[in-house]
């Protein structure tokens, strides 16, 4: 057990290289020299110096790549072109604002996807599972953007009972979810952003729940006697740990894919920050925001896959 | 004929009535199964109509896409003969959605042609080579895997700068992973079957086997999990070109167009929620007749 | 094709051998052991295939006889020994090369759902040993059907089929008609009719026999199913754990066995007639695992004779001279091992 969690992990490590050298090569994609993409335009000669030796832009790639690693992992993501601020204080800040959307998204789309996905899953083959499921397949087809701006166009331009942007009238500095002038604004952006994995969540919910039900032991509970509630309530603490697996991955999923819903609803996150970094060309906030997010993917699914394999022995891979 | 007559010895046999029902081959089974599929063949009609709008979209257009008006900004539908209004430069909405399909379309099927290619030639030498290139062809996809779909997509292209070519790249790179993985998994579980064994005592060099018996039984999963790629890709990329990633103004193309029009939401929002409503038509669309592809291709003989 | 008359393939005349095999050894890595676990698969096999016989080759489940098989057959690369094709060293520099072997030997595999191609008509699977080799496609589809009429398959009726609308001895009369499509010399025979009912499988033998007749073939036919190798072979190995225990023509093996585990094997054979009791010790024991076998003679551990010397030294095969003699390993036959049964 303990073995296998090592072995998890360290799995892991070789992944987590391999992203950062995905990373790295970004600057390297972009068209132009490296040291121009990395610096702001009035940069001093001696700035260019300073970065040229701390990053060994003259040197082999390898060698390059070695000491970016060895800045990153003390925590020196650079600086960012635009805001002339070190990029881990951007990046972090922005980061916190992405997790407040997710921590709401996340547990939303489980109450309304597990509830649609289980009530799917007990009545196979009826109108309810079909309507379900084509909601299902309609929330996975959708551009999330664009609901986005529906719900912008139905709630606050038409209705005006919600914001259509921001973070708060006075902006993220100052944001309190615990003043209704300030938590309307979360409103709209998780409802968004929840739309996907409602329909994952959903799918896999149904066919968790439709698997275990068609399992002997659930008719063995039935003549036993046991009335329905009791054997719907086995039923869903056995299909839980998979859709509980889902979810937290759904968690990863978001917090790196948010740039879009981030967009519409100009929320200050990660991913708005990434949008805002790609139109200014700031490739300093642009790679350390990815790595950031890469990382947390990496480290998200690893968490999911240990605590998968510790609630059901079954899935105790080799 | 009779069957024995060249043989020296009399042998019969009991069994040598064929079966009386004539059963259909693979394929011609699934043409069957989908031309009594109605749902699929209707959406893949519709999937149809749209391609072929934008292909023909010159004689289809009312009016040409880039003519822009400063008078004409923003009217409602059906003013002077506009049937779906003007966007925020005056160009007629309608013909600028019939030629945005144009980018969206392609945006959204040559990097899943792109990674077909690509993921699953890597995938079928990776299910037939030895352990070491196996395991350093799935550890590197491993790796691309690690990011989420839309950050690795908005990655590559932002740090490439955007516009069309550059997405389509990294779109491709998005999908070659899982295409790979699809591609391996087919190929090794027909390495282990028996035909294969037999094949080789027969002679046949690797690349022989491959083309002719790991093939015909790889392609069919690999379609089927292209065809769902595809309304995937075309979400996609209309989200890189909504954050202005994809095409570069002034060609339309749907992500573009929500984007700009964004900006007059308050004036006009029902143009504003064109575009999104053609791309989610086209991507539900392509779902569906993927769903109905993979329930008439995956069968058990 | 030629017919019963002299093989225009014979290179080293009908005095020569078809195929020697010597001190074969194949040895697969266990996955998660140690480093040195090895499962000993075949473990220093030798023997003699002569022109135009049949040899049996009987054995337990894991004894090493499918291995044996594809080592013949180059399908595994051998460890150790060697082999010789018709008198030219397989895989010598001056020798046969290996896919000039694969045109002289081929294989009929058990029939299983996945021996045949499923997205193939049997007649294009028949069809690809002759094109892999050289022929053109429409070439090869007539050779193909000329084949399936001979294994009796009206190639009109079940060329085109595809193998799950066949029967078990309809697939594995294509198999047959694949393994002869290339016109090979030799056919080894794994487990060929071993997944039949038994009276297609009856046909299918006879019809094996004629073939081998009207094509001047060489049979090595595994199974384990005694009385199956009893009516088709002339010859008989037995193994046991990857060794050969005993070698002979087949009526000598199966009226007078000399090694204990052949008794052993004929011995369990059940029999309906109340005047043919069994009273040959039933083996005892599970047998050993491959990977770690006894040491000296295999199957000193459930051999009810078994001495000391039996778990010190192995025990060789005997001195084999022409296809009539009949030899096994072990000590009881063997004079001065020391075994209180040996001859002085």
């Amino acid at each position: 057990m303990l073995g296998y969690i090592t072995r998890r992990i360290l799995f892991a490590i070789p992944i987590a290289f391999g992203v950062s050298v995905v990373c790295f090569s970004l600057v390297y994609l972009a068209p132009g020299d490296p040291l121009q993409t990395i610096l702001p335009a009035d940069a001093t000669a001696e700035m260019v110096e300073q970065i040229k030796h701390a990053y060994g832009l003259d040197r082999p790639l390898p060698v390059q790549f070695f000491l970016w690693l060895g800045h990153v992992l003390t925590g020196d993501f650079g600086m960012s072109i635009s805001t002339r601020r070190p990029v881990i204080l951007e990046v972090t800040g922005a980061l916190s604002n992405t997790f407040m959307l997710t921590s709401f998204a996340v547990p939303l789309a489980f109450i309304i996807g597990y509830t649609m996905g289980a009530i799917a899953g007990c009545f196979p083959g009826r109108a309810v599972d079909r309507i379900v499921t084509g909601a299902a397949v309609v929330g996975v087809s959708l551009p999330n953007y664009w609901l986005g701006i529906v719900l912008v166009i139905v709630f606050a331009v038409e209705l005006m009972v919600l914001p259509a942007t921001g973070m708060g009238p006075k902006g993220s500095a100052q944001f309190s979810i615990f003043r209704w002038s300030d938590a309307q604004y979360l409103v709209l952006p998780v409802v968004t952003l929840s739309m996907i994995p409602v329909g994952i969540i959903a799918r896999t919910t149904r066919a968790a729940v439709a698997e275990v039900l068609s399992q002997d032991f659930v008719t063995t509970l039935r003549a036993k006697g046991l009335g329905e509630i009791a054997v719907i309530r086995h039923v869903l603490k056995n299909s839980a740990p998979q859709v509980l697996a889902v979810m937290g991955l759904q968690f990863g999923y978001l917090m790196g894919g948010s740039i879009l819903v981030e967009t519409v609803f100009t929320w200050p996150g990660s991913g708005f920050m990434l949008s805002k970094a790609i139109i200014n060309r700031d490739i300093p906030v642009l790679q350390g925001t990815i790595l950031f997010l890469a990382m947390i993917f990496v480290a998200t699914n690893l968490v999911v896959d240990l605590l998968q394999s510790v609630i059901d022995p079954r899935i105790r891979r080799t | 004929m009779s069957q024995t007559a060249s043989l020296p010895v009399r042998v019969r046999f009991d069994d040598d009535a064929p079966p009386a029902l004539r059963v259909r081959g693979y394929w011609s089974s699934v043409g069957y199964r989908l031309r009594h599929d109605p749902a699929t063949l209707f959406f893949g009609l519709v999937v149809l109509l749209i391609v072929l709008a934008a292909i023909f979209a010159p004689l289809l257009a009312p009016f040409d896409p880039y003519k822009e008006s400063v008078v004409l900004r923003l009217k409602p539908f059906g003013y002077r003969g506009h049937p779906l209004g003007t966007d925020e430069l005056g160009r007629d909405l309608l013909s600028r959605l019939i030629y945005g399909g144009r980018s969206s379309l392609l945006m959204g099927l040559v990097p899943v042609c792109i990674a077909v290619v690509l993921g699953g030639t890597l995938g079928v030498i990776g299910g037939f080579a030895g352990r070491r290139v196996n395991a350093a062809i799935m550890r590197t996809m491993d790796v691309f895997y690690a990011f989420p779909s839309v950050l690795l997509a908005v990655a590559i292209s932002g740090a490439m700068g955007g516009g069309m070519a550059n997405g389509m790249a990294a779109l491709a790179l998005v999908f070659i992973p899982a295409m790979c993985r699809v591609a391996e998994t087919a190929t090794a579980q027909v390495r282990s079957l028996d035909f294969i064994e037999a094949a080789r005592a027969t002679g046949a060099g690797t690349f022989t086997i491959v083309r002719y018996h790991v093939l015909g039984n790889v392609l069919g999963p690999v379609f089927i999990y292209a065809s769902s790629l595809v309304s995937v890709s075309i979400l996609l990329a209309s989200g890189l070109s909504f954050l202005g990633l994809g095409v570069k103004p002034p060609t339309p193309d749907w992500g573009l167009m929500l984007s700009t029009l964004r900006q007059s939401i308050y004036v006009a929002p029902l143009s504003c929620a064109l575009p999104g409503a053609a791309i989610f038509v086209t991507s539900i669309c392509f779902n569906l007749v993927s769903d109905g592809i993979r329930s008439a291709m995956d069968v058990r003989l | 094709m030629s017919g019963v008359a002299a093989d225009v393939h014979d290179v080293g005349g009908p005095a020569q051998p078809l195929l020697i095999a010597r001190d074969l050894f194949k040895h697969f890595h266990v996955r998660g052991g140690s480093k040195s676990a090895r499962v000993r698969a075949v473990d220093g096999v030798s023997f003699t295939l002569f022109k135009g016989e049949t040899l049996g080759v009987v054995g337990e489940s894991g004894c090493g006889k499918s291995t044996l098989a594809r080592l013949l057959l180059h399908l595994v690369t051998r460890d150790g020994g060697e082999l010789i094709f018709d008198g030219e060293p397989v895989g010598a520099p001056h020798g046969i090369t290996v896919a000039a072997l694969r045109r002289h030997v081929q294989m009929v595999f058990q029939d299983s759902y996945s021996s045949l191609n499923p997205r193939m008509p049997v007649q294009d699977s028949v069809a690809f040993g002759p094109f892999v080799h050289g022929r053109r496609k429409p070439d090869a589809r007539r050779a193909a059907r000329d084949m399936l009429v001979k294994v009796g398959l009206n190639p009109d009726l079940f060329g085109q089929r595809y193998p799950h609308e066949l029967s078990g001895g309809q697939k594995q009369r294509v198999n047959i008609a694949r393994a002869l499509a290339i016109e090979p010399r030799m056919v080894i025979l794994d487990e060929a009719v071993s997944a039949l009912d038994k009276s297609i499988e009856a046909q299918v033998l006879n019809l094996l026999r004629a073939l081998k007749a009207q094509f001047n073939l060489t049979y090595l036919f595994i199974s384990h199913d005694l009385n199956v190798v009893r009516y088709v072979s002339d010859r008989v190995l037995v193994m046991y754990l990857g060794r050969v225990v005993e070698l002979g023509p087949s009526e000598d093996i199966f009226t007078r066995p000399l090694h204990p585990y052949t008794r052993a094997l004929l011995g369990s054979r059940p029999s309906m007639d109340p005047a043919n009791r069994i009273e040959e010790p039933p083996i005892t024991g599970d047998p050993p695992s491959p990977i770690d076998p006894p040491s000296g003679c295999r199957f000193h551990t459930r051999c009810p004779f078994a001495e000391d010397v039996c778990a010190a030294k192995s025990p060789e095969l005997g001195a084999w001279l022409d296809r009539g003699s009949h030899v096994a390993a072990c000590h009881m036959l063997d004079a001065g091992s020391g075994h209180s049964v040996a001859p002085a």
